[in-house]
């Protein structure tokens, strides 16, 4: 394996021209669905029957059917709360953080990696929703004037959230939109039939790709990701808060914030590249999300793995340093206590495993790729989970302290999330373009004017 | 003349070298309303078009800044103002803990007015009915060719002349654009109405059903219908048969300490309270609004037993009688609690502290109605030193 990192790989590979990159992206669109497309569809469709069961049970009879129960109040639900809101960082960070840093790869990813912001989004915005037990009631989250007189606490981190993850919702959904009309307005003009020409004229709001316009796209580009970077680091600093505002030993740490932000960049990635393996496989795209993509990922995977690697063991000096016993207690029980089992993995997986990208090859072979993706998928979810419960089951008081075990309905509800998640994503390959074709097409070779062509000649 | 339904002609070309070129010399020859269209945003088109940089961003300040403003101003009425209450210790007006919230709404108000200004201010759109759609141009555009118009409302428009200049671009095609038939106003149309109509009428009658019967039904009910003991409901569970539990025997609620000589028409001193408040300028405020509110009608505002109630209820006698002013402060307290023949108890209204502070405003009442030669004197004093400050 011969690859030169003197020279940045150009963004689009194969030398395709514009038209090929259009046909590329658009054929899953032009395309019936296939037969493999319907039984992935109703594997993912299955999983989000049985969260949905789960869920109408647990309305219906109550929460009552969880695990959670003094003193372990916060379990799963707020355990998926925080994994799926992390996954959907990596969208953001591709999108705007790479958009700022001029970073050219992003483009073949950002789209696809937007729509999972959204739809882990999504997935997050239920737990919340859900834990409080009676969620025909959430209405009461907003502050809206009502007969009793009463407002939301504007000083509670919990109320932050909201605040935070609906904001982040509706932005990473106007980002999203905004990167997709110019291509609703190609699609318009390709598509011949007379239903889907109605529905891309519909979104693409009349655009006609005018220069005009394009200059002031460009700077609404700009400045949404320049406002999606900091939204996106304050989201998971607020989710952190969750937790740090509270003065629970295991919560109560400054530490939080940059250590849930780097969790969260690393799961997403983890969960991206998990997906993108199969969306470039199935769907031609090796091209466009070319292998120096996926490489590129897998830097940020490792950098990110190592940096959570660093608060876990700052996490442990800290208790020790700070000599607060009830600290020093939770992190040893953490470690050799009634969970340790939960611990090690979360360490093994996020920590251990990603090491293997230091070796080239490996960060090259998708079957390594893949399994170590998977892991720090599994790790990070165990990471939310060692946060939450461990430092809950052992309350100040010996006399409550208990040991919590998940129902079958928590992981009912759980794989219900995971099966909206990816039953969306399936709906989305299919019906809308999973790579940005204008900027793509940008940035594919020769597409942008030479220095000596255009102006200075003319 | 031109034909009036022409829009412009159009011109395609294939490189982004050549359409930069192509931008330079249309604005060289002089025309203003002309645009290109290109599938992504070619670099240094601007410069060859000689647009002015976007305003875009004043949206986005001006926007950001109103979400911010409003946000701390909401969050300090609310939390200050409205419905003050101490939270974790914080002060009312707490900024660190407001911080999040109104980066969270600067965000949101700037991020969706940038991108609805964009659209409709900017842009104009929607507009899907403007005449480069479903045209060849627009296409071609659309996919991977870089194309030129020039409308004909520009000043220097003339057909040939245009079809000339363009001609001179070496372009690969050329097309005269007109506008399509207007499309008949389709708001109006009886079918969009009844739309309009089923979907008020679906969203007024989800919204009723969901607020006042849905939530009243199994299982949205079950807060209201639990196992616990309700107040004033009967019981199985006690042998005596309500839900309710009377305290123990010998219970005494705070503030309610039982007074040893309720009842008693002539108590013996001995029996009488000792007054344990001191005579503050905040005990006596509290004082002269008890009494004013409960005394007053029948005792008159300064007790000289000139009722107001004209004879519906017998005049008390004075406070400022011999026997009124030897009374110890205990025993108008005992008034007070019991009452004296004809005037009620007043214990139900008054508690503990409000009755002593009107006792002691009694005292008040009486030192100013028979004030000695020295309080007079003082009184003086005390008005002069106000005055000079
Ligand atoms: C409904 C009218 C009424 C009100 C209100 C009322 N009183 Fe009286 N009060 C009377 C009458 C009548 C008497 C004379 C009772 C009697 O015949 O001994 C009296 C007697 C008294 C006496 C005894 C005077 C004496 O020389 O024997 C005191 C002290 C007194 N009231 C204090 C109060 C105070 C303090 C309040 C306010 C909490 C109050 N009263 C409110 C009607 C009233």
């Amino acid at each position: 394996m011969n690859i030169d990192y003197s020279q940045e790989a150009p963004a689009v590979a194969g030398r395709l021209t514009l038209a090929e990159i259009e046909e590329l992206v658009a054929k899953p669109l032009d395309t019936r669905p296939d037969k493999k497309y319907f039984i992935a569809l109703s594997i993912s469709g299955s999983a989000l029957m049985i969260g949905a069961i789960c869920l109408a049970l647990s309305f219906y009879y109550g929460l009552g059917l969880w695990g959670n129960n003094q003193p372990i109040g916060w379990a799963f639900d707020i355990v998926n709360f925080v994994f799926w809101v992390g996954i959907g960082h990596a969208g953001t960070l591709i999108s705007a953080i790479l958009f700022l840093l001029r970073q050219k790869w992003r483009t073949g990813i950002a789209r696809f990696a937007e729509a999972m912001t959204i739809f882990a989004v999504m997935c997050a915005g239920i737990f919340p929703a859900i834990h409080t037990g009676r969620p025909w009631l959430d209405g009461y989250l907003l502050p809206y004037p009502n007969q009793h007189s009463l407002w939301v606490n504007f000083t509670s981190p919990l109320l932050w959230d909201v605040f935070a993850v609906s904001t982040y919702f509706t932005v990473s959904l106007v980002f999203w939109y905004i990167g997709l009309i110019p291509d609703f307005a190609t699609l318009r003009d390709r598509t011949s039939s007379k239903i889907k020409k109605t529905i891309y004229s519909l979104f693409s709001l009349g655009w006609r790709h005018s220069s005009r316009h394009w200059q002031h796209y460009e700077k609404s580009y700009m400045l949404l990701a320049g406002f999606a970077t900091p939204l996106v680091l304050s989201v998971h600093t607020i989710v952190s808060f969750d937790f740090a505002v509270s003065i629970l030993p295991g919560w109560h740490t400054t530490i939080f914030p940059p250590y849930f932000v780097a969790g969260a960049i690393f799961s997403g990635f983890a969960m991206v590249v998990t997906v993108l393996v199969f969306v470039r496989k199935i769907f031609d795209l090796e091209n466009i999300i070319t292998m120096d993509h996926l490489e590129k990922m897998n830097k940020v995977i490792l950098a990110t793995g190592m940096m959570v690697g660093y608060a876990y063991g700052m996490e442990f000096f800290i208790a020790w340093y700070s000599g607060v016993q009830a600290e020093q207690f939770v992190f040893v029980n953490r470690a050799f206590g009634p969970y340790a089992w939960a611990y090690w993995i979360m360490v093994s997986c996020n920590v251990i495993f990603p090491q293997l990208f230091w070796v080239k090859k490996f960060r090259r072979s998708i079957p390594v790729m893949m399994v170590v993706v998977i892991l720090v998928n599994v790790g990070m979810w165990f990471e939310r989970f060692v946060i939450t419960v461990t430092s809950l089951h052992r309350d100040f008081l010996p006399s409550s302290w208990a040991y919590y075990t998940p129902t079958l309905y928590d992981f009912g509800i759980l794989i219900g999330s995971f099966g909206l998640f990816f039953t969306l994503v399936i709906l989305f390959t299919k019906s809308l373009p999973v790579v940005s074709i204008s900027e793509v097409k940008a940035v594919a070779e020769g597409a942008q004017p030479s220095h000596h062509g255009g102006v200075v000649n003319a | 003349m031109h034909n009036k339904n022409l829009f412009g002609v159009s011109a395609l070309f294939d490189s982004p070298d050549k359409i930069i070129s192509v931008a330079k010399k249309t604005t060289d020859a002089g025309y203003k309303k002309f645009d290109i269209n290109t599938p992504y945003p070619v670099h240094g088109m601007e410069k060859a078009m000689k647009l002015k940089p976007s305003k875009l961003g004043f949206i986005t300040l001006v926007f950001g800044l109103t979400g911010s403003f409003i946000a701390l101003l909401f969050m300090y009425w609310t939390m200050s103002v409205d419905y003050p209450m101490i939270i974790s210790g914080k002060p009312f007006f707490a900024l660190p803990a407001f911080i999040p919230v109104t980066f969270e709404v600067t965000v949101l108000l700037a991020t969706l007015a940038t991108v609805i200004g964009m659209i409709t201010f900017f842009f104009k759109f929607p507009e899907n009915h403007h005449p480069l759609h479903d045209t060849n141009y627009m296409k071609q555009v659309s996919k991977d060719k870089f194309g030129l118009v020039i409308e004909s409302a520009d000043k220097n428009f003339e057909l040939e002349k245009v079809k000339e200049f363009l001609q001179s671009l070496n372009p690969i095609a050329i097309e005269e654009i007109y506008y399509q038939e207007k499309a008949n106003n389709s708001l109006l149309e009886p079918r969009f109405l009844t739309l309009l109509f089923a979907i008020a009428l679906v969203t007024s009658g989800t919204t009723y059903f969901v607020l006042n019967k849905l939530l009243y039904m199994t299982p949205f009910d079950w807060m209201s219908t639990q196992l616990k003991l309700n107040p004033q409901k009967p019981s199985d569970l006690f042998s005596d048969g309500y839900g309710m539990r009377s305290p123990v025997k010998g219970t005494v609620a705070q503030g309610f300490m039982p007074y040893l000589a309720k009842g008693n028409p002539n108590p013996n001193s001995n029996d009488l309270l000792e007054n344990p408040y001191l005579i503050t300028e905040e005990n006596i405020k509290l004082g002269k609004s008890k009494y004013l509110t409960f005394c007053s009608p029948c005792h008159g505002n300064f007790g000289d037993g000139d009722s107001r109630l004209r004879g519906q209820f017998p005049n008390p006698p004075s406070l400022h009688s011999k026997r009124a002013q030897d009374f110890k402060d205990g025993m108008i307290y005992h008034v007070i609690v019991n009452g004296q023949n004809s005037m009620p108890s007043y214990a139900p209204y008054l508690n503990h502290e409000e009755r002593w502070s009107v006792v002691n405003y009694i005292r008040v009442l009486q030192r100013a109605k028979n004030a000695s030669e020295s309080d007079i004197q003082f009184a003086k004093k005390e008005n002069v030193k106000n005055a000079s400050n």
